[in-house]
């Protein structure tokens, strides 16, 4: 775990008012798993306080990268930084993907800002393994498809894609999974894990999920994050130290 | 610089200097030990302990305010059994005052948690939190009542040689009360302040941000209130106070001291900068240097009003 002040490379604007962040850090660069996280201090006043987590979204040599929206005055302080601005980022947390394994295809399945993990893990999985994107939005505004591979879209409104939820549209493909030994990595709301849990337990299908929770610190001491374990019902996993990347079947979201 | 003395004492109990890390915020030490030489600091006060494992609230337990934050963690600790035998091991290895937070439901609680962690010779004092907003028995039930806050002191301190220091809530009309109160039963010092009471509401949901409604709030946003209560305490009690309450820099642990504080505690500012306490240690040192001061406790209670 470091705490640095890493220099900002630039921001990109993609699509949609989603922002890619593109950070020099060696030392974070060097080490970080796809699914692990970082808490960002976004600024040095005391509004915005805490810390942000985000997951990171891709690494080139000695640079990561951070993708995000704007969602309120944390998130907007990002999205202004620009080359020669620094950031005090605090990882890599938590627990990434497991990438490896017997499995021959990687189905990625992502809904909205979700989508952020996996560009990194596509690139870590490389041409060892078949990868099938699966993403999925409220309509097409929401659809993200930086970094993916083969790659079919479900909105619930049908604006792109599909019309209906993701796990509607795996239900639709479950030929094509069914056809190769598949691990899912999914990440999105937690409405759309609870029912591909659903979808994952009834077709026996290996699945790894990245969960969010409110956070304060992001490595154990706040104990802000609970997440429901289906092992051990007196006490809470935390999404910070014990995932945030679960095997699906671990937890109950 | 060397010759700065930044030693205080808290009553009886001596540290090497004033800051210490709140409850709540440091865990059982080894999270924090990445970032932190626990040797250098002037204390540890551990996570509130019960007698038995709290699971704790349900999720959503923080949400992030105007230069503050509102937790409901829900007191979710390890019990006393597992931390003897779980967490004290990591301590031990540290040369660092070791301060046992516990949390009950009832007086004999306190009582039974305080028999069992006094034989570890590890530990050097009790804090006991009388105030804690987010549960349903005990914590504010006591804290609100300075009959029952006077008697826990005086219970908890019959089953311990080791100093007793009771965390006091701000969520009072009259906080030197509280203090006398614990004075007057034997406690050795107080910590003020606990969190402040706090709501949060998402106004398109119309549903409270956290599970349990309420929460406690820390960080800067109370500051002005913890050391109202700290002086206030001064004024008027003669015990010595533990300054607790939204700290982010030396300025803060400096304005703490002037009202009354021998020592304090950082809180939220191990969340955000969880290096912050060795870093405040060097520009604290400084200022005394350029004040003159040789001393950091001549700072205690030297307010000019």
């Amino acid at each position: 775990m470091f705490i640095i002040n890493a220099p900002v490379e630039k921001t990109i604007e993609l699509d949609n008012k989603i922002f890619l962040l593109k950070i020099r850090c060696a030392e974070i660069a060097s080490i970080i798993r796809p699914g692990q996280f970082l808490n960002i201090r976004v600024s040095k006043t005391i509004y915005p306080l805490l810390r942000r987590p985000f997951s990171v979204c891709d690494v080139e040599g000695e640079f990561f990268y951070l993708m995000f929206n704007i969602l309120g005055e944390g998130t907007k302080i990002l999205a202004e930084k620009h080359f020669g601005d620094t950031i005090d980022v605090l990882g890599p947390l938590g627990n990434g993907f497991n990438i490896n394994g017997s499995y021959d295809t990687a189905v990625i399945v992502g809904g909205g800002l979700g989508a952020a993990p996996f560009p990194y893990l596509i690139r870590e999985i490389g041409n060892n393994k078949k990868v099938y994107s699966f993403i999925g939005g409220k309509t097409h505004n929401d659809v993200i498809t930086y970094g993916m591979k083969n790659i079919s879209i479900a909105t619930d409104d049908g604006s792109l894609g599909y019309k209906g939820t993701i796990v509607d549209l795996l239900q639709e493909s479950i030929e094509l999974l069914k056809s190769s030994k598949i691990k899912i990595f999914a990440c999105g709301p937690n409405a759309m894990l609870r029912s591909l849990k659903d979808f994952c337990i009834k077709n026996n299908f290996d699945c790894e999920v990245s969960t969010e929770c409110a956070m304060a610190c992001g490595f154990g001491i706040c104990q802000g994050c609970p997440i429901e374990s289906t092992k051990q019902s007196d006490k809470y996993l935390l999404v910070c130290k014990d995932g945030p990347v679960f095997n699906v079947k671990d937890v109950i979201i | 610089m060397n010759n700065i003395d930044l030693s205080v004492q808290v009553g009886t109990l001596k540290l090497r200097n004033p800051i210490l890390l709140a409850s709540g915020t440091v865990g059982y030490g080894n999270e924090i030990a990445e970032f932190v030489d626990l040797n250098k600091i002037g204390g540890i006060i551990t996570k509130s302990l019960s007698l038995n494992p709290r699971k704790g609230n349900p999720p959503q337990r923080i949400v992030e305010t105007p230069s503050g934050m509102l937790n409901a963690i829900g007191l979710a600790n390890v019990g006393v059994e597992v931390f003897l035998n779980e967490k004290i091991p990591f301590l031990k290895k540290y040369d660092v005052p070791l301060i046992c937070n516990i949390a009950a439901s009832t007086i004999d609680e306190y009582v039974e948690c305080t028999r069992i962690l006094t034989e570890e010779e590890t530990i050097k004092a009790f804090e006991i939190n009388v105030s804690c907003p987010n549960v349903k028995e005990g914590g504010l039930q006591f804290g609100n009542n300075v009959s029952m806050v006077g008697k826990i002191t005086s219970k908890v301190k019959a089953a311990t040689n080791k100093p007793v220091i009771i965390k006091l809530s701000p969520n009072v009309s009259y906080i030197s009360e509280f203090a006398k109160a614990v004075k007057e039963e034997g406690g050795d010092a107080v910590s003020a302040i606990n969190t402040l009471v706090g709501t949060s509401f998402d106004i398109y949901k119309r549903k409270p941000k956290i599970y349990n409604i309420n929460g406690g709030l820390s960080g800067p946003a109370i500051k002005p209130v913890a050391l109202a209560k700290v002086l206030d305490i001064s004024r008027n009690v003669e015990i010595p106070i533990i300054g607790v309450g939204g700290i982010m820099n030396w300025k803060d642990i400096v304005e703490f001291m002037i009202v009354g504080a021998s020592a304090v505690q950082l809180g939220t500012l191990n969340f955000i900068n969880p290096a912050a306490s060795i870093e405040i240690l060097d520009s604290l040192e400084k200022y005394c240097v350029e004040n003159g001061i040789d001393k950091i406790s001549q700072l205690t209670a030297s307010y000019i009003i």
